[in-house]
């Protein structure tokens, strides 16, 4: 596992690595994109990312995307090129298989923001819809995790991008993702946001 | 944000592209910057907003954005290097303030920016694709594909704009607006920082640029077509061609261009590539040198093919029976994604590609943006289905985050086009059909265009119930203040506003009120002239930041 790790981590190997990361407007997404950004620019990767904001913000669908590698040029991931899917909401994870292939990952928040007028759809049917396309799909009670431990789930998001970190799911080192949170996250919020990035190492779910 | 006025040369900066818009700017020592606030162009006025004091700039958040335009054109008169930003339909509103700008020219060195939005993330009323104002005003537009190139050039802008005294636009999308990337700073001119608040421009008159009357105006338009002839010559050297001695090649611009190099890399094949970095004047030798060999040529480009017109106009000059192909192979609405121009150049270049997932269908989730909880606008939305029956009133939508009250469960919206439009047309129909209209206004929209619409029902006698969604913000495109909002000091009160326009029928209500609110409603329904509703209660988003 450790040889594993370092080989995927050392920057040489990697050509590009592509992020897709899901959520509904509000749930912290560009935040998290830009920890994977610092932390990828602080390993010595070109970054590109895309993002959206206004109107898509209030409460709809929101999708914003994150590359690092040599040498990256779109900002969009083309379909079916996603290296990792993090979701924050269960059902929005539904939206990654566009991007999925079927070596992708999927980390996704056991979380449902339900939609005004629709029935959501179980946990069950959206997992079995996306291991159609790829066996590797985690659901994580992120969400009830970070509400029990810490009080809050508002740090969800940085919850399963640890949680991505230390399952080495993405190929950044864990003490680059910390400094990058220490650089984005503001002063008041750090320590909640340290103490969620701790909480991923030690969980049940990497071993 | 702090680290945009960073000194440290060559250090790379994660930049968004509106912030390197920003930085691009500091270099060039910009003096001047107004803008009123529309996605995917608000961070620009956003991060000026909180840096421009301590860079020195004079920067205004103006009522719309003719009057941003009217107030950088001033600037630019008196000497000072001026940046002006607007999403496009705002390009719109200020078009009657260009052309003649165009005309007159600069004396300080002037660049606005446009931002598109292919595919309407946050965008109603049209897909507009603003560089076919180039052929309207005469205006070189430059496009930047990635953040690196939304600072180098607005530099090449500013220089532009220096060298031949002509306003320069800039043109991003929302993939290069809202794209980030590793950008390497250069110099900040340090007379921007030395002259913090002190740098003061001087008018100096010279009727001859600076008034548009006949006879002079047409010779000011010979001038400026010289003008862009000069500007032509010197586009030529500015556009990256990757030559070779393939038969087919590829033409693009913008952040199509990322998505040619992306689909290249896929394909694993080898084109020339000839990026065109100018819209307008568009560098004709370059293209001509470049398709004079061809067989075969591909223009990648997002909405109206006007590079593709452009193209099959020189090709009959230089090679009439070179095949051009463009919109035949990719969309002509909606933005491109890099997998629709991979498949383009696949089918292009006879190279096999299939999308190995395109067979799995996934349900479509319905989740609409919606009012925020809290939002006192469900408050209004309450009352109104409490006060009339709304199957039998008309509801005049207008730009906001009130458009959502034509999503469902709200469904209190019965057309909607631009900025200030929503009372126009109430008064259009109560004259043609004199149907029951509530039409909505914000506050932002109201100062921004409503104002003249207000004024014509009393003018020309109609009777629309308005209400005025006052929220003390323009919510939608994150917050900016406007003319009414109580962060600045004395702050114009709209029902005076309301009342000096001659409107007799005014209430200022909090809707919190609901039976007055509603009382209120049915009998201004009943008013035989204009009647109007200011609904008076903070957005959420505000009193929250509050506590």
């Amino acid at each position: 596992m450790k040889m594993k790790m370092r080989l995927i981590s050392s920057p040489k190997k990697i050509k590009q690595f592509n992020t897709v990361i899901l959520g509904t407007g509000g749930q912290g997404l560009i935040t998290v994109l830009q920890i994977i950004a610092e932390a990828a620019l602080s390993e010595g990767y070109d970054i590109k990312s895309s993002e959206l904001h206004g109107l898509s913000q209030r409460g709809g669908s929101v999708e914003v995307h994150i590359r690092f590698g040599k040498k990256i040029y779109s900002p969009l991931i083309p379909q079916g090129k996603a290296d990792l899917i993090l979701s924050f909401e269960t059902q929005e994870a539904l939206r990654g298989v566009y991007f999925a292939n079927k070596n992708t990952s999927f980390l996704v928040n056991k979380f449902i923001v339900p939609i005004p007028l629709e029935k959501s759809l179980s946990e069950g049917e959206i997992i079995k819809i996306i291991k159609k396309i790829s066996k590797n799909v985690v659901l994580v009670p992120a969400a009830d995790i970070c509400r029990e431990k810490l009080g809050t789930d508002v740090v969800s998001g940085i919850y399963l991008l640890s949680l991505a970190v230390f399952k080495n799911l993405i190929p950044i080192k864990p003490a680059s993702i910390l400094k990058a949170i220490k650089k984005i996250i503001p002063e008041k919020y750090l320590e909640l946001n340290v103490k969620a990035f701790n909480l991923a190492s030690n969980s049940e779910a990497v071993k | 944000m702090q680290e945009l006025l960073s000194n440290k040369l060559g250090k790379k900066l994660i930049l968004l592209g509106n912030e390197a818009v920003v930085r691009g700017a500091l270099e060039s020592g910009v003096q001047f910057v107004s803008t009123y606030p529309g996605t995917p162009s608000s961070e620009i006025g956003n991060t000026f907003f909180k840096i421009a004091e301590k860079a020195g700039v004079y920067f205004e958040f103006s009522t719309n954005e003719k009057v941003a335009l009217e107030a950088g054109i001033g600037a630019s008169f008196s000497g000072l290097k001026t940046l002006v930003a607007m999403k496009n339909f705002g390009l719109n509103v200020a078009l009657d303030a260009l052309l003649p700008f165009v005309y007159t020219g600069t004396k300080g060195a002037t660049v606005i920016i446009v931002a598109d939005d292919p595919s309407c993330h946050s965008s109603a009323q049209s897909e507009e694709n603003s560089r076919g104002v180039a052929y309207l005003a005469h205006i070189p537009v430059l496009e930047p594909s990635d953040p690196q190139e939304c600072k180098d050039f607005v530099k090449l802008g500013f220089q532009i704009s220096g060298k031949y005294n002509i306003p320069v636009i800039v043109r991003t999308t929302t993939r290069v607006a809202h794209q980030k990337m590793p950008v390497i700073l250069g110099k900040i001119s340090v007379s921007v920082k030395a002259s913090v608040g002190k740098q003061k421009g001087k008018f100096i008159k010279n009727p001859k640029q600076f008034i548009t009357l006949p006879p002079r105006v047409l010779e000011m338009k010979k001038e400026l077509l010289e003008k862009i002839e000069k500007i032509r010559s010197f586009s030529e050297n500015l556009s990256r061609a990757d030559t070779g001695s393939q038969k087919t090649a590829i033409i693009t611009s913008g952040v199509s261009y990322l998505y040619v190099m992306e689909a290249l890399k896929e394909l694993n094949i080898n084109l020339p590539v000839l990026k065109l970095n100018f819209f307008y004047p568009l560098s004709e030798k370059k293209i001509k040198n470049f398709i004079k060999k061809l067989k075969k040529v591909l223009i990648v480009e997002e909405l109206e093919p006007f590079l593709e017109k452009e193209v099959q106009r020189l090709a009959k000059e230089v090679n009439c029976k070179l095949e051009i192909v463009g919109k035949k192979l990719l969309p002509e609405v909606g933005e491109l994604k890099p997998e629709f121009v991979t498949s383009a150049i696949a089918k292009f270049a006879n190279k096999k590609f299939t999308i190995w997932n395109s067979q799995f269908k996934t349900p479509v989730l319905k989740r609409y943006p919606q009012l925020c909880p809290g939002c006192p606008y469900w408050l209004v939305i309450s009352a109104i289905k409490k006060a009339v029956d709304t199957s039998k009133v008309i509801f005049g939508g207008e730009i906001g985050c009130y458009m959502l009250f034509g999503n469902p469960p709200v469904k209190l919206q019965d057309y909607l086009s631009c900025m200030g439009s929503s009372v126009g047309i109430a008064h259009g129909i109560k004259k043609s059909a004199g149907q029951k209209i509530i039409t909505f206004v914000g506050d932002s929209s109201f100062f921004h265009a409503g104002i003249p619409a207000l004024i014509n029902t009393v003018f020309n006698k109609s009777n629309p119930l308005i209400i005025i969604l006052e929220n003390e913000t323009t919510a939608m495109t994150g917050h900016q203040p406007h003319p009414g909002a109580p962060v600045i000091p004395n702050g114009i009160k709209i029902e005076e506003i309301v009342k000096a326009c001659g409107v007799k029928n005014v209430k200022v209500l909090d809707p919190i009120n609901q039976e007055e609110f509603i009382k209120t409603i049915k009998e201004f329904m009943e008013k035989p002239d204009v009647s109007v509703i200011i609904s008076k209660r903070p957005c959420i988003q505000i009193l929250n930041k509050k506590k």
